[in-house]
């Protein structure tokens, strides 16, 4: 470590001490990335999810532009490794690969999008209570613990099972799910975030309320919400693909990993790996979901690396 | 402790009061009345307005939650839309099959979870660690429907080891019926397993971090009462999670019930939603979720026996 001479004048006469440089301490984000950087699990699961992605978003790409609606019913339950068809035909004749990728486009929306949406009512909901406290925070607490009464499964399929099919209804069944935990997660660290002393010092000095929120608040709550809504998404894709399981969700003939799991159970004598693919890709996703959320966890998490 | 208890069992009333109005609420915010989707088209309007009043779906709303829930209060859920049977007799029916289930993966489930919690938390980093939260990562992550499938595949299916479906003729020996009961409860077992495995690894590790630990130790006391000593201040979070995975087992188990072709409670909704038989999907949810708040509020009370700190 470089010396560096600091002088500074002391009444009448001048002072000259040695003190060490100060050398920047890498940031909290910078050493995040540094952690992740150093887990090759995170990495290796992260790759497989851009993947997933890839032939999902890529899938006339990926499937050479096969029809994913197209079936023939000489083609009808193929083994997986028949010529033109390698991962097999479902019951219809229509090519498994190609619906897979197709179904990766529903069956990750399905997914995704409650978590987004109940992050952002439900987040914004766990701050105001949080933060406001009082009357406001009690009343929307006390809402949030009659829908956690229900078990989440329980909920989603009486919601949708009432709402009828459909892609729409099951991602707002599911949203409605996801809310309750996410103001519970965003309400008690807003709680502990409003508690520290530079939001009291930001307070005492006359900081608006807003802009406490904006610089403080937010800043030290984001992080944990975000971490518990990547952990969610793992839970929020096996309910969406169960709804369409069920027959609740996604409407055929659409190509979804759920929908296609069960309409596939009826041929599990003829073709039993063939039926067990579109479960085996829900799997995969929401392993690898798991996973990278315990990633970013422990790198976020100061305390574990210390 | 009293006192504890009587508060939380005082908090847990406007809970249930919320959980029947929302349970009403969903049923009612489909348009058009439970009857008119029954009716046949051609129905005259008379026999249509015979049928409202018959179920009580002609009064005003308030006045049949009211109704609905003092006589659900009294047990008496009234007649399913589909086959005018009582419905708390078909209820109970299939709230006894999944209870079987639920009873036995959760202790499937918990025994193995908080075993293979414990090995890697004493096990920090080393290869055991890695091996059961590999395990319990896995549990976590099985969508169970196609975990159900596969044990078919690979128990039913491929070999002819053990029923896939149903539960049996009451007229089978004892052994045969239990049978059927393997795959399901495997199947169940898995995501308890999981849940509780990472908790218990999680807050032993957490515990064994903090110093009256190494107090313990330094006192001369041997593995195994330190050991129960980390267990008794581990239970408290445990517990509380494994009164929510049992509710979730008795909730939950819907989808696994379909593909078993278990007559159970999920079976029961999941009829009740394709037949649209409101009165049965009723009160096969508040049923369902009354228990769940019940069992959350002995989870409560249970923690604060064990943890003073709590009762507060």
């Amino acid at each position: 470590m470089s010396q560096a001479t600091v002088d500074f004048v002391r009444r009448d006469r001048q002072v000259s001490i040695d003190a060490p440089q100060a050398t920047p301490t890498p940031g909290y984000w910078k050493s995040v990335v540094q952690r992740l950087s150093r887990d090759p699990v995170t990495i290796a699961v992260t790759l497989v999810l851009l993947g997933i992605i890839f032939i999902s978003i890529g899938a006339p790409l990926v499937t050479g532009g096969t029809d994913p609606y197209a079936g023939s019913v000489l083609a009808r339950l193929k083994p997986i490794g028949t010529p033109g068809h390698w991962l097999g035909t479902d019951e219809t004749g229509r090519d498994l690969w190609t619906r897979l990728c197709y179904g990766g486009r529903l069956s990750l929306l399905a997914g995704v999008l409650p978590v987004s949406i109940s992050l952002l009512i439900g987040g914004f909901l766990g701050i105001l209570a949080g933060y406001a406290g009082g009357i406001i925070g009690t009343l929307i607490m006390r809402t949030m613990d009659v829908f956690y009464a229900f078990p989440s499964i329980l909920l989603a399929i009486a919601i949708c099972g009432l709402l009828g099919n459909g892609l729409s209804n099951s991602v707002i069944a599911l949203s409605v799910v996801f809310i309750p935990p996410m103001v519970r997660i965003s309400e008690t660290v807003t709680t502990q975030a409003r508690q520290l002393d530079f939001v009291e010092a930001a307070r005492a000095s006359g900081t608006t309320t807003l802009q406490i929120i904006r610089h403080h608040v937010l800043a030290n709550v984001l992080g944990p919400i975000m971490v518990y809504a990547t952990s969610l998404i793992s839970v929020s894709i096996i309910l969406s693909a169960g709804l369409s399981f069920l027959g609740l969700g996604v409407t055929p003939p659409q190509a979804e990993w759920g929908l296609m799991l069960n309409s596939l159970r009826q041929a599990i004598y003829v073709q039993p790996y063939v039926a067990a693919l579109p479960g085996a890709m829900i799997f995969i996703t929401s392993m690898c979901f798991n996973l990278m959320s315990d990633g970013f966890r422990s790198a976020m998490d100061v305390r574990l690396n210390k | 402790m009293f006192v504890f208890a009587a508060r939380r069992i005082l908090q847990a009333i406007p809970i249930l009061l919320g959980v029947s109005l929302v349970v009403f609420g969903l049923v009612h915010i489909v348009p058009g009345n439970p009857i008119d989707l029954l009716m046949p088209p051609e129905a005259s309007p008379e026999v249509i307005a015979q049928m409202k009043a018959a179920f009580g779906f002609d009064k005003p709303l308030y006045m049949q939650y009211l109704l609905w829930l003092s006589r659900a209060l009294q047990g008496d859920f009234g007649l399913s839309v589909f086959n005018s049977t009582p419905v708390w007799g078909q209820l109970i029916t299939a709230l006894g099959n999944t209870f079987i289930l639920a009873i036995l993966a959760a202790t499937l489930g918990f025994t193995l979870g908080v075993v293979f919690g414990l090995l890697s938390a004493m096990f920090h980093g080393r290869w055991p660690d890695k091996l059961f939260s590999a395990i319990a990562t896995t549990g976590v992550s099985l969508p169970h429907y196609w975990c159900a499938i596969v044990l078919v595949l690979a128990c039913a299916v491929l070999h002819d080891w053990l029923p896939a479906q149903g539960m049996g003729d009451d007229s089978l020996p004892l052994y045969d019926r239990l049978q059927y009961l393997v795959l399901p409860v495997v199947t169940l077992s898995l995501i308890p397993m999981g849940v509780i495995g990472r908790l218990v690894r999680a807050t032993v590790l957490e515990i064994l971090s903090q110093e009256f630990v190494g107090a313990l130790t330094a006192k001369g006391l041997t593995r195994w009462p330190v050991i129960r000593h980390i267990c008794k201040n581990a239970a408290p979070p445990v517990l509380a999670l494994m009164g929510l995975q049992f509710g979730y087992l008795l909730g939950g188990s819907i989808l696994v019930e379909t593909v078993f072709n278990w007559p159970g409670s999920g079976n029961l909704l999941n009829l009740a939603i394709f037949r649209r038989d409101i009165p049965v999907l009723q009160a096969t949810i508040l049923v369902l979720a009354a228990f769940f708040v019940v069992l959350n509020l002995l989870v409560d009370i249970a923690q604060a026996a064990i943890d003073p700190r709590i009762r507060r």
